[in-house]
């Protein structure tokens, strides 16, 4: 086996990752403000962990950034109201994801009208920043919508020495973080500094795709006016740069293996426009009610990148975008690699949704699946160094042990096999399947 | 919003490749060589290519319909198949026999086996064994390159460079340019060479499996006292490094799994052309590495992320 070993560090190692196409059509837009929606849904569970409690009742009276829902756990983020207006319902509500949760429904009295108990927090100390995070009700605004304290709280005795800001935006389409950067500069380098001294992290890096060059310019340049201790890391741009784990392998050499925080290897991860958020919350005090969103796509007549409301329903987004161009067939939340497709256009925008993409029978078409010819693009395309083909070969025969031995966990849906796959089998499908069949089985 | 919206796992984005155009791309890629073979060889060299791809697609199309599997005539595979088939026989093959071989590999190697992906051994190169133990006579006779034009309708039969009574006779410029005497798609080097370029260039093959394969020979050779450079262009190792070792079917995935497949091809090469009694190696050793292929990748099983030494 020594040789064998040896063998293994003299090959290259294939990195993974696609290229995918990078349709940023929007790049160029400035984020409009979305006019006041009739209504909006804010479910109670926009974040990874326990579902929020509602602390109104129907027919309350709610200002723009009262809270509405409180916290019920550590790993919980708080909503507050995104409009103002009166309680109209609260009731049972399917979510994209197909579980089920409570929904508060805002109908709005177009008034617009701000509570007038906010206040900026004050913040001196590392407790007060973990504090200010919990109050503003954020949580990842890059997709994934982990509870932003729950994150800033990591255990002191293994402690942070890196902080990264994802502004990789590696999805095609979505230019809603690029906006962002390019609109709030100065918040988010302000708010990088901020976490980084009362965080004690000794390294904060900017990690930037370089497809984005008016947005690394614009860092630069403030980065040197502000004179700040922040790393500006441009990768080449390919997906997916922008997933945690490659993220901090790419910028640390870290790998963190499956089932791990990122923070026990010193790292912490946070999104560009999650750290513009916090920091608009410690200057302004208003928590996260809206953001940034993309809305793009073949069946979209005019593609905008749009400041929304939390709970504004897709439809009203639209219209707002001129409506539909052709009759669409596929409406997805988040980006074309990894977003969810919805089943109506009724649904409302979550805290981590980064964008609205629509697309027209062309592009929403189904391909047919032709047997596996085990060419190795999935294997050579895996950013986590698995064998998809050998995953969904094994889920298809039921073989539960092998599926184990593969590490099927380990997957985390990015999608660069089904990407690659000429064969245009469905792998990212059956290897969900299979980690369903895996958690059934171990039951 | 009236109509219905599908509903679907992610990704949503799809590479624009499909299996089709992998195997267009190495049907591109055997041009070069069907033109050499049909300069060096005559029109009969088209008539055995023609007929194998005929015979193979033939036998694709019923076997799907007998055994009622989706035509899978259209993913050009089974042509393919046909056209490598006829690359390692002889010009002065019998048509029957060329015919025949089309349905070995289509129905007995790929069919029975359960279709595209699922076959074991390369199609077209154990088909050319079963023939070679089958009708050894016919399949060892080769014409002289350029006997058509000396006007004849005889053919001369010749042997291979590999043996050893013809090897002083032959130059570096006669093995790269296709003047020996061999089969229709293993002479010309320089046309194999193109062809395995366009390849790579589409990134259809890597380029692991050629140049370990070929390199392994070169230096095994080296080692034992041969001569590389005559090693690597006679025979069937640049086609077989080329086109038949990196069929994706029955070789490893992985780069390292490739690799020790690769040094096995051209370790076993070796060891049939200078120990063996068969002038050519280079078939039997891929075929042979085709099925310790799951064996390989049972013991090199990759490590995945976060689970590796470097941590």
């Amino acid at each position: 086996m020594g040789i064998i070993n040896r063998l293994k560090k003299i090959i290259p190692k294939s990195c993974g990752g696609v290229y995918v196409p990078n349709r940023k059509y929007t790049k160029e837009l400035r984020s409009v403000q979305m006019p006041c929606p009739p209504y909006v849904v804010l479910p109670m569970k926009q974040h990874i962990g326990s579902e929020c409690e509602p602390i109104v009742k129907v027919n309350d009276k709610v200002k723009i950034g009262q809270l509405i829902a409180k916290d019920t756990s550590k790993v919980c983020a708080p909503i507050h109201a995104s409009i103002s207006g009166r309680i109209s319902k609260i009731e049972k509500f399917l979510m994209p994801n197909g579980l089920f949760t409570t929904a508060v429904t805002i109908e709005s009295d177009g008034m617009m009208k701000f509570d007038e108990h906010i206040v900026p927090p004050k913040i001196k100390s590392r407790e007060d920043l973990i504090k200010a995070a919990k109050d503003c009700g954020l949580v990842g605004l890059g997709g994934a919508g982990f509870p932003t304290h729950a994150k800033l709280d990591f255990n002191e005795n293994t402690p942070v020495d890196t902080f990264i800001v994802n502004a990789a935006e590696c999805e095609p389409y979505i230019t809603s973080d690029n906006r962002t950067i390019l609109e709030k500069t100065e918040d988010i380098i302000r708010g990088i500094d901020l976490i980084k001294n009362l965080l004690k992290v000794k390294r904060a890096i900017i990690s930037i795709e370089k497809n984005k060059p008016y947005a690394i310019e614009q860092l630069k340049y403030t980065i040197s006016k502000m004179d700040v201790d922040i790393e500006l890391v441009q990768m080449r741009t390919k997906y997916p740069n922008g997933a945690e784990k490659i993220l901090i392998k790419t910028c640390t050499g870290r790998e963190i293996p499956f089932g791990r925080r990122a923070a026990e290897f010193g790292c912490m991860v946070m999104n560009v426009s999650t750290v513009a958020a916090l920091y608009n919350y410690v200057e302004t005090g208003i928590p996260l009610i809206s953001r940034v969103i993309t809305v793009d796509g073949s069946a979209i007549k005019d593609p905008k990148n749009i400041r929304v409301p939390i709970g504004t329903p897709i439809k009203e987004i639209i219209n707002f975008c001129g409506g539909y161009k052709n009759a669409a067939k596929k409406i997805l939340m988040g980006g074309p690699m990894m977003g969810l497709t919805v089943c109506s256009d009724d649904v409302p925008i979550l805290k981590q949704n980064n964008a609205i993409l629509a697309f027209d029978e062309k592009d929403a078409a189904m391909q047919e699946a032709s047997p596996c010819i085990r060419c190795g693009r999935c294997v050579e395309s895996c950013p986590l160094k698995l064998l998809p083909y050998a995953l969904e070969q094994n889920f298809e025969s039921k073989d539960a042990e092998a599926l184990n031995i593969l590490n099927i966990n380990t997957c985390m849906e990015c999608g660069c096999c089904a990407y690659s796959c000429p064969a245009h089998r469905p792998l990212v499908q059956s290897i969900r399947l299979g980690k369903a069949f895996i958690k059934k089985q171990n039951m | 919003m009236s109509s219905k919206l599908y509903l679907t796992s992610s990704p949503h984005l799809h590479d624009k490749n499909s299996t089709q155009k992998i195997m267009l791309d190495v049907i591109i890629a055997t041009l070069p060589i069907i033109l050499a073979s049909t300069i060096i060889f005559g029109m009969r060299s088209l008539v055995v290519i023609f007929t194998t791809v005929l015979s193979c697609v033939l036998s694709e199309y019923l076997s799907c319909k007998i055994m009622k599997r989706p035509n899978s005539i259209k993913d050009l595979s089974a042509v393919v198949t046909g056209i490598l088939l006829a690359f390692s026989l002889s010009v002065s093959i019998p048509i029957g026999i060329a015919a025949f071989g089309g349905f070995v590999a289509i129905v007995v190697i790929k069919q029975f086996f359960g279709g595209l992906g699922q076959n074991f051994v390369n199609p077209a190169l154990c088909s050319r064994i079963i023939l070679l133990i089958s009708f050894p006579a016919q399949m060892t006779n080769w014409p002289e390159p350029f006997a058509y034009l000396k006007g004849s309708a005889d053919i001369i039969t010749s042997a291979t460079p590999l043996d050893k009574s013809v090897l002083t006779t032959v130059t570096y410029f006669d093995l790269f340019f296709g003047n020996i005497p061999g089969c229709i798609g293993e002479i010309c080097s320089m046309a194999i060479l193109l062809g395995g370029i366009y390849l790579l260039v589409k990134k259809v093959i890597s380029i692991i499996i050629p140049i370990f394969f070929i390199g392994t020979v070169f230096v095994l050779t080296f080692l034992m006292g041969g001569d590389p450079i005559f090693h690597i262009f006679s025979g069937g190792l640049l086609l077989g490094a080329f086109f038949m070792a990196t069929d994706y079917v029955t070789s490893p995935v992985t780069r390292l799994e490739r690799i020790i497949f690769a040094v096995g091809c051209g370790f076993f090469t070796v060891i049939i052309r200078i120990f063996g009694n068969l002038p050519e190696g280079v078939s039997f050793s891929i075929v042979l590495m085709n099925i310790l292929t799951p064996l390989i990748e049972k013991l090199m099983l990759p490590k995945p992320f976060g689970k590796r030494e470097n941590i």
